[in-house]
């Protein structure tokens, strides 16, 4: 059964020597994702779930950035050995990335019409009244008026910059689009619009998407898949019904216990306890050990993938203990 | 933005005529007389206070900086005693010698500071940052008169590729002057550069750039720069507008035959009113070429454009 693959990383590992010590960002991770398929990266602050993204990108800034995995290929082509000159290539027209922060991501001196059409300048072979023509199609497609192409980024409010930056990133049709906390600049109202936006657009080119938010809702609405990050790892892996319905890892469980329940208000919100470890000293166990409810001895040795089902993995050792279960009920 | 100019240079005139104030009241405070000693050695008091009647030297510094100030409001910035000409003749008769340094020292001055500094930055850390902030270091703190005479022994004596002095040779007697004022002025340029890229060089906006497919040379040149160009235009202006006043030891050294060594001269032979003239022109190609500086910081920058609207 070959699928076909738009991202194929194995064994990825980044880490950032600095002079404090050595950072352990990302820690060994596989990422498969099928071509037109919309996975979700979840994960608190910290977990390494920006990190993967740039790294893919080769933007992890380096030094002290160290990156290292056994393969690296996007649309079977080999990332992580390319040259600059085919990695230049690469960025913007076969993956490209919205960035976190609309308020920071945009040049202050350029115009937001010419920054999306310097992408299609680099990509395509157009001249320069023709890229401008696309970057103000694009400016269109994401509801900004044309007659704004011209302005600069400081003349536009939060919520219209995040359009402009991923007008910029889907310029080119990249196959694959990161996005990273697309959303979490922006009000709610916005947000939602943002959200539709991604959605049309993702049906009308057939963009492979990663989205990284710490939004379990967000992830829910656009995504096929979901992949929970903790300290560096992939600790639970599958589709939707898997993660939301079957939730395997404890720590998962935790992420679902932490969303107020509209319904039953009198309950007490369940915080997951304690914080994640220190990435310059991390356990040679579980991360999430020290915080788990269910942690015994077993948890402190190195833990192995597990498959639950064909599509359902979870990266937990308490599964070995005969009958072990946690508390979240299986839904349908 | 034409508003705003116009209030720029309405603002001039006060700050001339304070400067003006100063340098005559300073000149007259110096010692020494300047027509005692053009008035022949066997003049009698009554001679000499009839020369000065007849030069407009005659009552208090009071009277004669109001009769002086008259002259300047109607643009007129006197007769220069000592060499009985028009000040004005004098002053632009010197002046595009005095043009022509500082231009050419800001050319030599970029040429070294711009790809040094952005080396610099984007090597930060790195021993090519080490060996640029030497290099500008030695830059800021050579003595002028010093390096001016190195290049004279090396280019003139030694080799007679350029003159070492005067202004009479064209741009090849405007090639030492200008490596040598520039140099000095490149050490200040390479320093706010570097700085000034090092904390553009962080920003999200240059990691959007790259993740578009820019090269990283364009990422620095056109991205990069133009974001860090708002203090360097700052210092360029400052530097320009110092220029123009004159750097009185490069000009000394070469015998430039520029506005700097002639204002030394009006102050040494106490003629107050080219010594004013001079000082007075000085303040004003300062002021215009700030202004100059601040017209392209909207250029640059178009949220300073949208602030200058206002």
């Amino acid at each position: 059964m070959d699928k076909d693959l738009i991202l194929d990383l194995k064994n990825l590992v980044v880490r950032f020597e600095t002079e404090d010590g050595i950072v352990h960002a990302v820690n060994g991770i596989d990422l498969e994702i099928e071509r037109g398929h919309a996975i979700g990266l979840v994960g608190e602050t910290g977990a390494g779930k920006t990190t993967t993204a740039l790294s893919l990108l080769r933007l992890v800034p380096k030094p002290p950035g160290v990156v290292e995995c056994s393969k690296m290929e996007l649309d079977g082509k080999d990332v992580l050995n390319m040259s600059v000159r085919e990695l230049e290539q690469t960025r913007g027209k076969d993956i490209s990335m919205i960035f976190q922060d609309p308020m920071t991501a945009l040049n202050p001196v350029f115009s937001v019409g010419e920054q999306i059409a310097e992408a299609i300048l680099l990509h395509e072979n157009v001249s320069k009244a023709e890229s401008m023509k696309r970057a103000i199609g694009m400016l269109e497609l994401v509801g900004i008026p044309a007659e704004r192409a011209y302005d600069f980024p400081h003349e536009f409010s939060g919520g219209m910059k995040q359009r402009v930056v991923i007008a910029i990133a889907l310029a080119c049709h990249p196959q694959l689009l990161i996005a990273d906390e697309p959303t979490t600049a922006l009000d709610v109202t916005i947000q939602a619009q943002v959200l539709d936006l991604m959605r049309r657009l993702r049906e009308q080119y057939k963009t492979s998407l990663i989205m990284i938010t710490h939004d379990l809702g967000i992830v829910a609405e656009i995504c096929d898949e979901v992949a929970v990050m903790y300290a560096g790892k992939i600790i639970e892996r599958g589709t939707l019904q898997d993660v939301f319905n079957r939730t395997k890892h404890p720590y998962t469980e935790g992420l679902f216990n932490s969303i107020p329940n509209i319904n039953d208000r009198k309950a007490m919100l369940t915080p997951i306890k304690g914080m994640m470890p220190d990435p310059t000293n991390l356990p040679e166990g579980c991360a999430f050990e020290p915080r788990c409810p269910y942690a015994g001895e077993d948890c402190k040795r190195p833990q192995a993938k597990r498959d639950i089902s064909e599509t359902h993995s979870v990266l937990c050792c308490a599964y070995d203990r005969p009958g072990f279960h946690i508390d979240r009920k299986e839904r349908s | 933005m034409g508003r705003y100019v116009i209030k720029r240079l309405l603002m001039m005139i006060p700050v001339l005529i304070c400067v003006s104030f100063v340098v005559y009241f300073l000149m007259d405070l110096a010692p020494g007389d300047i027509i005692a000693s053009m008035a022949p050695p066997d003049a009698t008091p009554e001679q000499i206070e009839l020369m000065r009647e007849e030069l407009g030297m005659n009552g208090t510094v009071f009277h004669r900086y109001f009769r002086y100030l008259k002259g300047l409001l109607r643009l007129d910035l006197g007769q220069s005693l000592s060499q009985k000409r028009p000040v004005a003749d004098i002053f632009f008769e010197r002046l595009p010698r005095t043009m022509e340094l500082a231009f050419g020292s800001i050319f030599v001055a970029l040429l070294i500071a711009i790809p040094l500094g952005i080396a610099a930055a984007t090597h930060h850390r790195t021993w090519l940052d080490g060996v640029s902030m030497t290099t500008s270091m030695i830059g800021v703190s050579m003595p002028n008169f010093w390096f001016g005479l190195l290049l004279i022994i090396a280019f003139s004596l030694h080799h007679k590729w350029f003159p070492s002095y005067g202004a009479d040779l064209g741009l090849k007697s405007l090639v030492l002057p200008a490596i040598t004022l520039g140099t000095e002025q490149a050490g200040t340029l390479t320093r706010i550069t570097r700085s000034s890229m090092l904390e553009v060089i962080r920003q999200d906006y240059l990691r959007t750039a790259r993740a578009k497919g820019v090269s990283e040379k364009m990422v620095i040149r056109k991205h990069a720069l133009k974001n860090a160009l708002i203090p360097i235009l700052t210092v360029l202006g400052s530097t320009l507008g110092n220029a123009f006043g004159g750097a009185v030891t490069t000009e000394a050294i070469f015998a430039w035959p520029g506005v700097g060594r002639l204002t030394v001269m009006a102050v040494n032979s106490r003629d107050p009113n080219l010594a004013c003239g001079c000082i007075i022109m000085f303040s004003l190609l300062l002021n215009v070429t700030l202004l100059v500086v601040d017209i392209a910081y909207a250029y640059v920058d178009p949220r300073i454009k949208a602030h200058y609207a206002k």
